[in-house]
Order: C-alpha cells, then structure tokens, then sequence
C-alpha cells in the first residue's frame, strides 16, 4: 500500500516537526472527536498484480467473444491502434482541463481541431469541446432551445429518439415548468402529419426534436420536417439528436436542413463500447444561438507576441462566472473522448470517413437483403444506414439464446426499452463480415 | 514537456488531397443503399488529409505543449491533481470491459454488473453512506442527482420546497445546479473562520428550505466543525445536508459523511480516488446517499438475485429517472475501484494523512513569504494571497506564470471567490519531500524577485510556446474552428 505514496517515515517525522505539532494525528484536530471515524476501513488492500488478476477474472466474467450485430446506442467499431497510442500519452491523460493556456495548447488546440471536425461533419457552425454523452447532450439541446425561445415553454419531442435520451431530458425538465408533447412515430418514422397537426395552431412551441438517423435506424424525412417547422412557426428551433454519426459520411447533414442545434453521441469515433461509457457528447449550434450555448469552447487568439494561441473562451456564459445564471452546470466533461475522437477523424481522413460509412452501409443493406428473404424476420425500417428494425413471429428470446450459442448476438431487443416485444434493433459495422451476415440469417432460416 | 519546434500547425494543414491514415477494404458486395436524392451528402465532409505518420507527429508533438501530473508537481487547490496509477489504465483497457455492450442479457455482462457493486459498497464503506450510484459523469453532474433526489423525497412528502441554501464560498457549479433543478438559491454567510454562520443559519432556515449544500471540507480547506449541528437545524425544518464531496481526499478514513448528519453526497472519482483528468473528463460523480432516499435514486439499480447472479433493476417507481444514456463512465469507475483496492482502507487513510501534511508543511514554510488571508487550521488545501506582494505590483497572476517558469503547474488562482487573490494550493499525497522542498524554495525566489526584479514576474511565462494570450479579443472576436482563407498557424 506505499506504492503510490513516496513520503518516508522519516521525512513524515522532519515534517510533522516543521508544522510545530506533535503528530500527524494533531493536524485533524480541526475535527471535533465526536465526529472522527475510529476504526479502519474495512477494505482489503491488493498487490498491483493480485490486483490485475482480480480483475482480470472480473473482465473474464463478461462474455465478449461474440460476433454482434449490438447498436441501438453503442456502436462496434474497429480502433486504429494509433488512437489508443496516441491518446495514451500522459501529457493529454494526466492534464487538468487547460485552465492554464500557456501550458496546456496541446490540449487547446486538440479541442479547437475536435470543434472545427464535428462543425464540418454536420455543416454546422460551432461546436463545443463535449458533454457527458449523447443523452445529456440531447437534454442540454432542449434547454438551450428554451433559453432562445425565452417565454415560449412548449417542446415538440419525436418518439422516434433514443429512448434513453428521452429520459433523461425529461430528468432535466421536468422541474423547470417545460411541456414536453410527443410526435408519434408511424412505420418507426416521425409521423409528419402528426407534427403538423400539433405544431399548426400552438404558439407556445420553442422547439422541434428529432432523431436523425433516429433510435430505429430510420434516416427520418429531415427536409419535410424542416418545411413544417418554417412553415409554421417562425421561432422555434429546429434539433436533431444522432447516436449514430458515422453517418454523416453518405447522409445529408443536419446543417443541410436549416436544423439549429444538432446533437448526439460521437462513441462511434474511436470510444469503446465500455458499458455504456465514458462516451462523447457533441453539440453543435448555428452561430446566432452562441452565447446561449452550454459547456466549454475554445478559441483561436493571439499571445502577447502576436503568436497563434488557443484559449478557453467565452466563459461569461459558465458556472464559474455566472453561478445560478449559467447556461449549464457542467464543468468536467469528456475531454479525453474528444481527445480519442479528434484522432480517430484525423486517421481516417475526408475520403476514409466517406468510404468507412459506405461500407457500414453496403453491410448493413446487405443483411436487410437477406433478412427480407427469409420466413420468419421482416425489416420493418426502409431508409436506413447501419442500423435497421426487425421484426419476427418467432420467440425473440429463444432466437437470441440459440444465437448466442453459436456465437453470434443477433441484435438488441426492443422490450428492453418497454418496446415491442416481436422487433429487436439489428446494427452492422466493419467489424462484421459477409460470413457473420450469412450465419446470422441462417439462423434466422432455423427459427421457428 | 516540451516540443523542439515553436509551432505546430491545425492538422488541417498538413498532408495532402487524397490521404488516409486507415486502409479499408470494399467488401464485395452489389447492393444499392436505401439512402438516396437529397439525403445522399454532395460535398464531403472537410476533414484532415494525412497519413498515420503525420497523424502521430502531430499528436505528439501538440502533446508535447501540455503539461501533466506526470511531469511532476501540480497543486490546484480544490482538484486533488494526484498520482494516476499505471495499472488502472490497464484494467480498463482489458477487452470484457472495453468491449463490454450496454444493451446485452446480463448474463453476458456478470463482470461489469460485478465491479459495479463492488465499487458501490467500497464508496458505502468510505463515506459511510448506506447506497451509491455510479450514474452521474461529471462532479456537476452528480450534485445535480443529489438534489434532484432530495427534489423527489420533498415532492413525496407533499411539497418541493422552494430553495437550496448556499454558503458564499462554494464552488459555481452549486448555484447552477440548483437552478437546473427548479430551485432558487439563497447565499448562507461565511463566518470568519470560512464556515457556515451558524446564526445566519437559524434566522434564514424555514420549511420552503429544500437542502443546505455543503462543501466539506470547505473551500478553504477548514472542516466544517458544527456540521452535526447544521444537520440538526437542517433536518428540524425538514431539509436535508448535501455535502459536496470534492474535497474528500482530507478526510478518508478520518471522518465518514454518513456518521456526521450529510443526507447525500458526491465523489469525485477523478480527484480522490486517482483517475485521470483527460484534459478535462472524462470524470465520475457518484452519488452515496442514506437509506430514507434510496427510492429516489437514479435508474437502474445493481441487484444481486437470490442465486448471486446480478441484474439492473429498472423498475423503480420513485426514482428521478435517468442522468446519463446508460449506467455512467464505467471505465472510469473501474479505474477508481482498482485504485481503491491498491490501497485497502489503511492505505486510503495514510493517503489523506500525507495529502494533509504536505498542505501544512508548505503553510508553515511560506507564512512569512506569502499571506495567508484566513489563519484557521486547514487540512489538505491552504490559501495564500498577493497581499505581500501588493506593494511591488505584484499579483497572483504574475506569480503563477513565473512558478511555470521554474516548471511546476501553478495553483487554482482567483477561487475562491471570496478571498481576493487567492492562491490555492493543494498538493495532494503524491509528492515527494523533495518536490515539496523544490515547490517551496521557488515560491520563496519568487517572493524575493518580487521585490527586487518584478520585471520578470510581469514577463512571465518565458519559455512556454505562447505567453500571456489575449483572452479578450477571443471572446470579443469568436474564432471557434479552422476555416481554410481565415486562420492562420
């Protein structure tokens, strides 16, 4: 247990003497008696290699030796060995948030590079340095949109969005008087007429939300939504929430469709799945809702000798400043994601990101093809990227326990999110051959 | 620390049309994609163009102007900036984990769900709290729940009440909290030993009072010695004690929250229990709580069966919902539970008896150099002002840019709030003696320079990539992303 501590019993005794007391003990006199704990921890110390076996019998635990088709959230993706390298160097995973910018540009200038990559991949304008995850991001779009939308109290929320973010926004809301109304899906698509049936005669709304591509896969129809917004209501902000952006290398980006903050999960950029985190947290907006942003941003300045220099900026709009009056209560975020995720982009460059989508895609069209060919198991979804809705008349939990012994997970049910129980979500990378694809549907072919 | 070269350029500037760093095989594959017309993208996606070898001098070489807890001393008071263990990583980097998907059977996630409890029952143990939650990401994020799950046991008890008492010294992440969660904020006077005011206390307590939030130690470093106190009067009126944990690195193993009157707390993972910043998180907030608000916590719960086998209880009708997609940053949670178990109890106390010498060793060895505004007993943080210095000119902020010219990173400066000029040092239980002695024969240079040359402490930093950049035409002229005719470098 003195590992990690390089104080000598020796050096403890010259120093207790210097603070003029007479023990260690003395310094937490400041602790009334009655309120000190007297006894010891009752937990076990561990030798850094009792330590790793312990653990690894833990990680041993979990049954990772599967081909899976697991989305809905959390994406498989193959990690250049360069990020996990890279990243690893203690001068970014050791820093504090870059309070100090003078020694801390390497982290700046990685976030300044990270903002200006998710600005391009979503046409947007800014971009913030994270938050939490996809689901916090999303919660956080909404009451950005609310502080725009000043008195204006009503947001119109697609059912179409990840179940979990939609949680987890109404955690954020539901103390601050915000109506949240649903928009229905229909065939796993935001029901357009629905929309425009609910937004026509309420002026109260201060924004529209959807999913895009949304929790089922399906790329929803952005341009129409986009139309019914404008069209009837001159102030409400358009957003999107995305789990999944690896899209965004064949798909229409958000900042195509006039969408005014676009919002989601970037794990897909070199994050493990990491039972459900640290994941990565984007948010972007339109420039004219800037200083209504939450979370950190940085910006490109000058140093006193007319150098390039990248600080912390805009801060007015912060905790530490603004106190009760901030835009949002974050402070830590997921810098070292962002870290994972700037490098992930860079190795794969404008034309890898391009092709890695096309290939996630062709894969992912591909299954759809032979699942339609099949008896028991129908694509429900039809515009879709990597990830698709299947519904089947069979037992979806023998068809899953069946498949998990032949070594394949077949897809998340939808049931685990108080969803249909006869439709499960099927995601298919890079990580998954032609081969996983054909075994997958041959049991599919077996099911009864 | 540090590169050989003076710039290094946005990537967007290296490489050429065409690159890649990953090489990517086309499955053969004659499909046609469903995403067609005007959801097909036209124009790429601008990103860098580069090989694998120029992505990596770049990486290494921004990497080379940061500075981290590896290089050596860092004392920010108040983010416990302590020794990253080399082993954590490893563990969280082993593939049952890292590849671990949150949506499986948990019958293929029995690890996971594994440490998960064991952590939440080591946090019990250390703070003394009856139940934990790992779901919040962040310290903000775990007062956040914290307070909404006081919201909840309020709203079961017929009325949320309408505020949350703050004393001035808190951090800023309080009050905004409390305003996320539907409550306005009342400031609680400090007295002058930096604590809660007591009286101030009694006349501002009524029954539209949701919860006292509470830093303790305090910001200033003092224990909050009529805590017990503070709970009674709290919990008189019905309200509750929340204490921010940030600063339980001066009290592991010394005094348990749980024991002492605290309803509910936070941890901050990435200060006392040793995972690292990142730069800026990724961090872990978990929330330990007393039994009579365990039906307000966040979903889903770790649950053992009967046959020992574990699951997540989603079904919890009371909870406040959810904070986070799925069950928080578990890797960093591991990393936290591999720290904790290096240690064992003994050890995480011994932490908190060195963290806390070190902070008086250095108060006694610079009281005559330097000012220190509040003469109270301190545990692991002291504060010290430019008071002395003020006659030569001399601020806080020249004396933090000349200790990174002797290669240290300077302290928190200008928090908090209520001290002018404040420099916070918290040096933690991973330095040596020596790195102390170093930290302290520099700041007693920079004492004497004050004096005799403050010319330099102006000047200061001088051998750092960038000095002194200018914060105000940042903000007044927002560049916030590489454009290829705008930026320069």
């Amino acid at each position: 247990m003195s590992r990690y501590l390089p104080l000598s019993d020796k050096e403890r005794g010259e120093m207790v003497k210097a603070c003029n007391v007479s023990s260690i003990d003395s310094l937490f006199n400041s602790i009334p008696s009655d309120l000190k704990f007297e006894g010891i921890l009752n937990i076990k110390s561990k030798s850094e290699q009792e330590l790793v076996r312990f653990f690894k019998k833990l990680s041993n635990m979990n049954n990772s030796n599967v081909v899976s088709f697991a989305g809905a959230g959390a994406y498989n993706h193959f990690i250049p060995s360069s990020v996990d390298s890279l990243s690893a160097r203690q001068e970014f995973l050791t820093a504090y948030t870059p309070y100090q910018p003078e020694i801390a540009q390497g982290t700046l200038q990685v976030i300044f590079e990270y903002q200006t990559m998710i600005s391009n991949i979503l046409n947007m304008d800014v971009t913030n340095a994270s938050m939490y995850d996809g689901a916090t991001a999303f919660a956080e779009s909404l009451l950005m949109a609310k502080r725009v939308g000043k008195k204006k109290n009503t947001v119109l929320v697609s059912k179409g969005i990840h179940p979990h973010y939609i949680k987890v926004a109404e955690t954020y809301l539901k103390n601050l008087g915000i109506n949240i109304i649903y928009i229905p899906t229909k065939e796993l698509k935001t029901d357009v007429n629905a929309l425009e049936n609910l937004i026509k005669d309420n002026d109260d709304i201060f924004a529209v939300a959807v999913g895009y591509p949304n929790f089922y896969g399906t790329v929803e129809p952005l341009d129409d939504i986009s139309r019914i917004v404008r069209e009837y209501s001159k102030k409400a902000l358009l957003i999107t929430s995305t789990s999944e952006p690896l899209a965004f290398g064949i798909l229409t980006p958000p900042g195509d469709f006039d969408v005014d903050i676009a919002s989601g999960e970037a794990q897909s950029f070199g994050n493990y799945p990491g039972f459900g985190g640290p994941f990565l947290g984007f948010f972007s907006s339109k420039e004219t809702h800037l200083r209504n942003m939450p979370g950190r941003l940085v910006g490109q300045t000058k140093d006193k000798n007319g150098k390039t220099a990248y600080v912390l900026t805009l801060s007015a709009r912060e905790q530490h400043i603004r106190r009760e009056k901030a835009t949002s209560n974050i402070c830590s975020n997921q810098g070292h994601c962002m870290l994972k995720a700037t490098i992930y982009l860079s190795m794969l460059g404008m034309t890898g990101f391009r092709k890695l989508a096309e290939i996630n895609n062709n894969l992912a069209e591909y299954a759809k093809e032979k699942i339609n060919g099949t008896k028991n198991f129908k694509v429900v979804n039809q515009v879709t990227f990597n990830e698709f809705t299947v519904s089947t008349t069979t037992d979806f939990k023998a068809f899953r326990e069946n498949c998990i012994s032949s070594g394949i997970f077949p897809g998340v049910h939808l049931e685990k999110f108080g969803k249909d129980k006869d439709k499960f979500v099927v995601c298919v990378t890079e990580q998954n051959t032609i081969e996983d694809i054909d075994m997958l549907v041959e049991l599919m072919g077996r099911a009864k | 620390m540090k590169s050989l070269r003076e710039n290094e350029k946005v990537i967007f500037n290296y490489g050429g049309a065409g690159k890649s760093g990953v090489d990517f095989k086309m499955p053969d594959l004659n499909v046609k994609s469903s995403i067609n017309d005007k959801y097909k993208r036209n124009t790429p996606a601008k990103l860098p163009e580069v090989s694998e070898v120029e992505v990596t001098r770049h990486y290494t070489r921004l990497s080379k102007m940061n500075y981290g807890v590896d290089d050596g001393f860092y004392p920010l008071g108040s983010c416990t900036m302590k020794h990253n263990p080399k082993v954590n990583e490893k563990i969280a980097g082993m593939e049952g984990f890292a590849l671990s998907h949150p949506m499986l059977p948990y019958s293929m996630v029995q690890g996971s769900l594994k440490a998960m409890k064991i952590l939440e029952e080591s946090l019990n143990e250390i703070t003394g709290m009856d139940e934990t939650s790992l779901q919040p990401a962040a310290g903000a994020h775990g007062e956040l729940t914290g307070i909404l799950m006081i919201r909840k046991y309020h709203e079961k008890n017929g009325n949320p009440r309408k505020y949350v008492l703050i004393p001035d010294s808190a951090h800023g992440t309080n009050p905004a909290t409390c305003t996320l969660a539907g409550y306005s904020v009342k400031e609680v006077k400090s007295d002058e030993t930096g604590c809660v005011d007591v009286e101030a206390l009694r006349e501002i307590i009524d029954e539209d009072v949701a919860a006292l939030m509470l830093t303790n130690p305090n910001t200033l470093g003092v224990f909050e010695k009529n805590i017990k106190q503070i709970s009674e009067i709290l919990h008189e009126k019905g309200a509750q004690l929340y204490m921010d944990g940030a600063n339980m690195n001066a009290m592991m193993g010394k005094a348990r929250p749980g024991e002492i009157g605290v309803d509910v707390m936070h941890l901050n993972l990435h200060k006392t229990f040793s995972t690292p910043h990142g730069g800026g998180g990724p961090g872990a907030g978990p929330v330990s709580y007393r039994s009579h608000l365990s039906p307000f916590a966040p979903t889903p719960k770790v649950q053992e069966n009967e046959d020992g086998t574990l699951v997540l209880n989603w079904n919890l009708p009371d909870s406040l919902g959810k904070v986070h997609g799925f069950y928080g940053n578990f890797l960093v949670t591991l990393k936290a539970l591999a720290y904790i178990l290096a240690l064992g109890g003994e050890g995480l106390e011994k932490s908190t008896e060195d963290a806390v010498l070190n902070a008086n060793y250095i108060r006694e060895s610079l009281k005559g150099d330097f000012n220190i505004p509040f003469k109270t007993p301190t545990l692991h943080e002291i504060i010290f002002n430019d008071k002395f210095q003020e006659e030569y000119g001399i601020t806080t902020m020249d004396i933090a840019k000349r200790l990174i010219d002797y290669g240290v990173h300077p302290p928190t400066v200008y928090f908090p709030l209520i001290v002018h000029g404040s420099i916070m040092v918290e040096p933690t239980e991973s330095e040596s003696k020596e790195e102390i002695d170093y930290f302290i024969s520099i700041m007693k240079k920079i004492a004497e320079e004050a004096k005799t040359n403050p010319e330099i402490l102006h000047e200061a930093s001088h051998f750092t990539p960038i000095q002194r950049p200018d914060e105000t035409l940042a903000a007044r002229n927002p560049i916030l992303k590489w454009k290829d005719d705008e930026n320069e470098g």
